[in-house]
Order: C-alpha cells, then structure tokens, then sequence
C-alpha cells in the first residue's frame, strides 16, 4: 500500500511523540475545547449543537404530531400550536438542517480529504461556531418571550403584525445567517487555496465538490434572507409599513425575496447529503463513482439552477401565468441534475462489492425519500397539480419526504460512517441496522398519510381539522413515533459505544477515501506525513489495508 | 374517475377542472410511484446481486459511456417537459375566467368570508352559484393574506390585502363543498372555513327571488360584521372611478392622455415612468398605491412633487379600486374632446 508505506517512513522525532496522540488526547480541559482552532474540535461543537437543536425541533414535532390524535383540541390551544409549528420550522431549517452536514462533517473531513492540516481562515472558523450559538440563543430567547407564530416562512404582512416574539426571533435566524456565510467563506477559499500537492479540482472527493457547491449558495443567497428578514424585524418594530399594502408596499414581495434565499436554502440542505451518498455508495460498494464528472458538475448544476426556481412557491400567489410556467420547467431542470445523480449512484453499486452495513441502509432510505420526494417536486412543477396541493399536507409530506428525509438520511449515513474516525469507537452494528430500518418505516409510515391527507385537500398549519382526516393523522403521528423510537436507539448505542475499550482500527471500512489516510482518530494535524494523491479517492482496483490502530 | 379518485383520497370532483387534473394527478403519481420503487428495487438487486463474497476482493474501474447517460437523462427530461406542457395548459385555463361568468365579490378577514353578488345580496361564510354556469369570484383581503381554497373544484387562489385577485370555476354537480383557509392567517386560521352550495338551475333561480335564505344578511349586519360598505357592488374599475371622483384624485390626474398637475392616468398601468436622475420604473399595481401612499418616494419627472399623501384617507380596498380603474384605461383610448383649463385642479394641490 504506497499510502502505509508513506506514513510509515521514518520522521524526525516529533512524530514518535506525536503518535498516538489525536485531536482528542492532546488536551482535554474544557477552555482548550471552548478556544481551539482546530477544524476538528469545530466540528465536534458544531455537531453537538446542532443536534440538540434536531432533539428540541424534533420535541416539537412530536407535540404536534400527538395534538393531532384528535380533531379538536387534544394537549394544547389554538396559540400555543401555532406557536410549536413554527418553532419546529425555525429551529430544524435554520439551526439544524442549513448548518448540520457541512458545520460537523465538512468541518471535521473536508480538510482531511483534500490533504490540509486546517481551512484556511481556523480563527474565523470559530468566530463562526460562537455567531452560530449567539443566533441560536436569541431564537430560543423569543420561544419564552412570548414565542413565534408566523410559520417559519415569515410572511407578510402577518409577520409585521403578529403578536409574538418576531423581532428576536428574525434577529436569531439573521445571526444564524451570518454564520452559514461564514463558513462557506472559508471552505470556498480552503478547496480553492489549501489542496494538497497533486491534488486537481477532477480528484477531489465528491463530498468536496458538494460543499463547495453549497457554499456557494450559502454565501450568494443568504445575505438575501438576511435583508428580507432585517425588512420584516423593523417592520414589525417601528412599525415602518415596508410590506403594508395599506402604505404602498406589496406583500407578495416579501415572498419573492424569502423565497430567492429558501429555496436555494433546500440545496444547501440536501447538497451536502448528496455528497455524503456519494461517499458511502463507493466505500461499500468499494467502486469507483460511475461516472465521477456526473455526480460533480451535477452538484454546480443544482447550485446555479437552484437560484432560478423561487417563482414556483408563488404559483397561487397571483404571479403572472408566463411566470407560473417559467419557474415550473426551470424547476423540473433541478430534477433533472438531482436525477443524474441517482443514477449515477445505482450505476456505481454495479459490479461492486457491497456489505449492507448500517451506512448502506441510509443510502437506500435516501435514494428511496429522495426519488419519491422528488418525484413529487416534479409533480408540483407542472403547475396545475400545484394549485391543489398548494399549502395542504401533500406539500408537507413532500419536503419532509426530499428535504427533511434527504438530509436526515445522509446526516445519520455520515455520522455512522465517520464515527469512527471522530472517535475511534465502533457502533454496534446489529444496534445500528435495527435502528436505521425502524427510521426508514418510521419515516415513510409518518409522512406517506400526509400525502394522502393533502390529496383529501387537508390545509397545513390547522390546528384543528374536520373529523374525516382523522385516521390518516394518527397513523402518521404512529409513524412519528416509530420514527422517534429509531432515532433514540441511535442515540443509546452511539453514546454507548463511547465507553467501549474496543478500538475501531484506522480504517475499518477499508475506505480509499483520503481522510481515512491517516490514523482514526486523526492526530491533532490531520497528516504526520504529506498525503499522497497518486491512488484515487475512489480506486478499489487494491484493496486499502485495514490499518492497525495507533499506539495507545 | 371514481376509482381513480379513491385511491388517491381524493374528494370528489366538482369542477370542470377536476377530470384534466386528476388524471395527471394519477399518471404523475403512478409514473412518481414506480419510479422510486423501481429504483429502490434496482438499488436491492445489486446489494444481493453484487454482495460482498470475499472480504478483500477488488473491483474493476468503471465508467458511463456517454450515450447511456445522455439516453437515460434525456427520455426522463422528455416525460417531464410532457408532464409540465399538459399541467401548464391546464393552469392557463385555471388562470384564465371567461367573460360571461357570473361575477361575485369575495372579501376575506380574520377569521371570515364574505361574499357580495351582483345583486347587492351578501353572505357571510356561504357562497351559493348555480351548477353549469362559470363564476368568477373577484377577492380581497382586509386584513392579511389568506388563500380561497375548494379542494372539490381543485382550485386555490391566494387573497392579498390591496389588490384584486381573481378565481373562477364552473361547478358540474349540485351539493355543497368545503371552503378553507390554505394561508396562515393566526390564531383561529383553522376555522376560517366556508361553504359553497350549488344549485341546480331551477333551484338557483328560485334563490335569486327569495329574500329569506338564512345566509343572507341585510346590508346592515353585514356592516356590523366589518363589511366591506360601498365596494360591495358590481364593477370594481366603476367603484376605483367613483372613489377617484369622490377622493378629487381626477382634479390633478386626466384619464384622456394630457398631462396636467399630475401625469394622466391613460396607458399608465404597466408603462415605464422615468424618475428623477435617469431612473425608472413599471407602473404597476405596487407602483400606483405606494404613489397614493408615499407620493414623493418615486416622482415621475417633469411633475412637481405636490401630491399629498393618501395614507389614512384611502382604504385598501379603495386604493386598489382605484389601481383597477387605471388598469382598464390603457393606452391610445379616447382623444382628448377637453382642453384642460390650466388651473383646473388648483384647490386639490394642498
């Protein structure tokens, strides 16, 4: 293996000492965590916050899904759900599926996979984290202070009016912003400026070029959102009148501008996802990516594509019918990358040499939601099926189905798949295939009815419902608890496996993948040897070693 | 239609929309459903096909020819550009209200819906329309945005505080269909529902003469109930041109084409206003009222800037009369049959 023979050269004396030691042994007091640089520990932070702001959206969500056992009032009143729904909304787009994927593992692998020892600005990379929790505790500050309840959309001119929390709760999300823009900043100029020698922009790993590709957006789009959001929070506190058509201003604009940001916003939430299926197809299957330039440019693609669709939230909003169909056919345009890559992902697995590990399941949970789910979107887009579904529960089930399970499935295939590497600990993996087939039934059994209750024409965001849905609501809230039980497993047998004595071994899964070219966990510099990009992220033509682990 | 419609949970199909697009509704689908299983199918195929049977063996690199991926990208975007030309056909007849539509004027507010017909009877929270005839419900908004929605007739239209939005359907059966309110709108946004009944032709009729259909309110009760008074009539451009009257708007403004204090009202609608320092601007809908509201924000240039403002003095609903009644004067009308006394309009300037 030319990569062990490389690392095994022998080096000056600091790397004796330095073996054995990994980003976690190196120091371990609290402040070294609370004031590190390193992309690594950044990362690690960013996981557990945005994870337990996936457990308190995710709190949310089942209150609602259990208040709707019944038609009329069953736990809670009339302001106190509206407040829930949109709280679910805010905390799981905002504080954890925009930041979740690429503020924890694009944090901790990408700098790995293209042979650097950081990103390129480390300080900014923390300032990024602390922006990042500032905004999150000023949007759990408005949850006690009188709450939320304009939807997670924000829409005028109710927003300007509601009686709610709204002006720390956009100023939250406008901070959460600034550090999405952050730290797509720096990957943007850590891929452009920090590749290992060697290393071309056609060798990347596939998971690069889906951060990239989402940085991009993340750094074009959000200071949009940021704006509309700054328009809606004065608007509401000086009483300005900025989309009061009363005083001349037009509602309808606050859509457009909402839009242009949070429908890019969608691929910044499945890109990275995208990019992790990319990883695991190859790693289990042990193949090459069917066609690499596909699954790469695709990702551009969805980027630059993604920009000009924002017009089909709007299709009954009263936009113009030259508009209305413009924006459908440039939205089947998206399908279009998102279907290459489909294919080019099923097209790997032939001919490969794959083990069903739990990792695997998440990427057929993914091609699964995601083909149905996007399928779905294409349906919206022929513009007159929308005009029905249009804010009913088929429109929920869609973007959990695309968006939520998408991102979801690859955030839990990531985490499985790299917890090793962050750890050095092994799941279990009987624990872990129980698990991923309870979230996938869970997942399915949850929002396959609210399709069917969109179609029966039930309107979203009602706290109470006429008694004919009533069936489909509870067996969605079942699914949702199925669902819950999954995603607590996980929790149990992960935290578990923190105290196991067993050592995962450098690269348990025999990646080729160039962040498992070193020891697992990672020494607090990443590499103690250059990384050698001579064989391929993706070359399983040589079985890579399944390396020992480091000394203890 | 009917087995298709349950299967799909559909309600049943009132409209004359219902048919076209519940079968796409069930070719999408179908073509949604065995796709994804398709390949979810394929995906398990190559797990058990290809598992792993020796722990190290190594796998040839592969590649896509060229022709295979252009062959399968292109057939999927050829079945869509299919999918989006019948959906979009079918949305141009949605959008689209024929001219002899029975015309009824909705007005939505928190937590209500209020209907006015043509004969100055009004309802509140039930629509009655007769089977087989078209209508054509013109809709605003008092207070925030909610959004008409009859799942029956597969319609929605979105209804926006200060402007007109239009929405029409022709129901093909007698009953009586679910209204609801698809926009949140706060806190009791899930009782915002309504009815609508229709009527076969000979009982419409008999509604027509009857005075003591419960749903009916007298013009006063509506008022109680927040109505919304002197628009309540027939023809919204007439009411924009009578609050233009009352408000002394066509003092300064001409709707003949000749400037005058203000520019005229004549082809402005969707025409470039040139604006001081070679800027510009669409006069559209957002254009004209925040012209009545702000007046100085944007001034057409040659104009001095001595409109006051109508913020207070205009409601919404006749501030967006009014933009209706400018819609309909467009350009190379009338000749100008007046010559405009030059201090025509002088008391209005203050």
């Amino acid at each position: 293996m030319a990569t062990t023979a490389d690392l095994a050269q022998p080096l000056p004396e600091p790397r004796r000492a330095a073996r054995g030691r990994s980003y976690l042994s190196d120091e371990v007091t609290i402040v070294s965590w609370l004031t590190t640089t390193d992309h690594k520990r950044i990362g690690v932070m960013f996981f557990v916050a945005t994870t337990l702001a996936f457990a308190l959206g995710g709190f949310f969500a089942m209150l609602l899904r259990l208040e709707h056992l019944t038609p009329g009032p069953t736990l809670v009143d009339a302001m106190t759900y509206n407040r829930m729904f949109t709280l679910h909304g805010v905390i799981m787009v905002f504080l954890f599926l925009v930041p979740s994927i690429p503020t924890a593992f694009g944090n901790f692998v990408l700098p790995m996979m293209i042979g650097a020892k950081d990103v390129a600005f480390p300080r900014l990379n923390l300032a990024s984290f602390y922006v990042y929790l500032t905004g999150a505790t000023l949007v759990l500050y408005s949850m006690f202070a009188n709450g939320l309840d304009t939807g997670w959309t924000f829409y005028t001119p109710y927003s300007a009016q509601s009686p709610s929390a709204v002006v720390p709760a956009v100023t939250g999300v406008f901070i959460v912003g600034m550090s999405s823009i952050l730290t797509g900043l720096n990957f943007i100029v850590t891929v452009h400026t920090l590749r290992s020698r060697g290393l071309g922009w056609l060798k990347l790993p596939l998971f690069v070029w889906a951060i990239y590709a989402t940085s991009i957006i993340q750094v074009l789009a959000t200071p949009v959102l940021g704006m509309s959001l700054a328009l809606v929070g004065l608007d509401h506190a000086l009483d300005l009148g900025i989309f009061d058509p009363a005083r001349g201003g037009d509602p309808v604009l606050f859509q457009h501008l909402f839009w242009f940001y949070s429908h890019p916003a969608v691929y910044i939430m499945i890109l990275p996802s995208m990019g992790v299926i990319s990883e695991l197809v190859c790693t289990y299957s042990r193949k090459n990516p069917k066609s690499y330039k596909a699954i790469a440019y695709s990702s551009l693609g969805i980027a630059a594509v993604g920009f000009l669709t924002w017009g089909h939230h709007l299709f009954v909003a009263g936009i113009s019918v030259f508009d209305a169909g413009a924006f459908g056919i440039l939205s089947m345009l998206v399908g279009i990358f998102s279907a290459i890559k489909v294919f080019t992902w099923i097209g790997t697995m032939r001919r490969g040499s794959i083990v069903l590990s739990t990792p695997m399941v998440y990427v057929c949970t993914f091609l699964f939601l995601f083909v149905f789910g996007g399928m779905t979107g294409i349906a919206f887009a022929t513009t007159s099926l929308d005009v029905h579904w249009h804010d009913t529960y088929f429109v929920v089930a869609h973007f959990h189905f695309i968006m939520v399970g998408g991102a979801l499935a690859g955030w839990l295939g990531a985490l499985h798949y790299w917890w090793p590497k962050i750890t050095g600990r092994l799941y279990s993996e009987r624990w872990g295939l129980l698990a991923s087939a309870l979230v996938f039934a869970g997942f399915v059994t949850t929002f396959f009815p609210q399709f069917l209750l969109g179609n029966a024409g039930m309107p979203r965001r009602y706290f109470e419902y006429p008694a004919k849905f009533q069936v489909l609501h509870v067996m969605s809230t079942l699914g949702a608890t199925i669902l819950a039980a999954g995603l607590l497993i996980t929790l149990i047998y992960l935290l578990a496996s923190l105290f196991s004595k067993e050592r995962a071994g450098n690269n348990p899964w025999r990646s080729a993948g160039f962040e498992w070219r070193t020891s697992s966990p990672p020494p607090k510099h990443n590499f103690t040897a250059l990384l050698d990009v001579s064989r391929g992220a993706y070359d399983y033509t040589e079985l890579p070693a399944e390396e020992e682990a480091a000394d203890p | 239609m009917t087995w298709i419609r349950w299967l799909l949970f559909l309600p049943p199909g009132a409209s004359t929309f219902a048919d076209g697009i519940d079968l796409l509704h069930f070719a999408v689908i179908s073509v949604t459903m065995v796709g994804a299983t398709g390949v979810a199918f394929v995906a398990l195929w190559y797990l058990m096909r290809y598992r792993r049977r020796a722990p190290l063996a190594p796998t040839a690199l592969l590649q896509a020819s060229l022709l295979g991926e252009v062959t399968i990208i292109g057939s999927i975007l050829g079945l869509f550009v299919i999918f989006w030309v019948i959906g979009f056909v079918q949305y141009v007849d949605i959008e689209s209200p024929p001219a002899d539509a029975i015309e009824v004027q909705v007005t939505a507010k928190q937590w209500m819906w209020k209907f006015s017909y043509a004969d100055e009877r009004r309802s509140i929270n039930v629509l009655t329309v007769p089977v087989g005839r078209p209508v054509r419900l013109t809709m605003t908004s008092r207070d925030v945005i909610h959004s008409f929605f009859v799942p029956a007739f597969r319609i929605k239209q979105d209804v926006v505080p200060g402007r007109y939005v239009t929405a029409w359907f022709q129901a093909t059966s007698p009953g009586s269909y679910d209204i609801y309110c698809a926009e949140y709108c706060g806190i009791s946004h899930s009782r915002m529902l309504a009815t609508v009944n229709v009527l076969a032709a000979a009982d419409y009729e008999q509604w027509l003469s009857t005075r003591n259909d419960t749903s009916l309110l007298a013009a006063e009760d509506f008022e109680r109930a927040g109505g919304t008074g002197e628009l309540d009539r027939s023809d919204l451009a007439e009411q924009g041109r009578a609050v233009a009257a009352r408000r002394e708007c066509l003092a300064c403004h001409t709707i003949d084409g000749q400037p005058h204090v203000g520019p005229t009202w004549r082809g402005l609608f969707d025409a470039t206003v040139p604006l001081e320092g070679n800027l510009t601007v669409i006069a559209d809908e957002a254009y004209l009222t925040r012209s009545m509201m702000d007046p100085m924000a944007d001034v057409h240039r040659g104009f001095r800037p001595v409109m006051p403002t109508y913020q207070g003095i205009l409601t919404a609903p006749e501030a967006a009369a009014i933009v209706e009644y400018i819609k309909t004067l467009r350009a190379g009308g009338i000749e100008p049959s007046v010559q405009l006394p030059t201090d025509a309009g002088a008391g209005a300037r203050d």
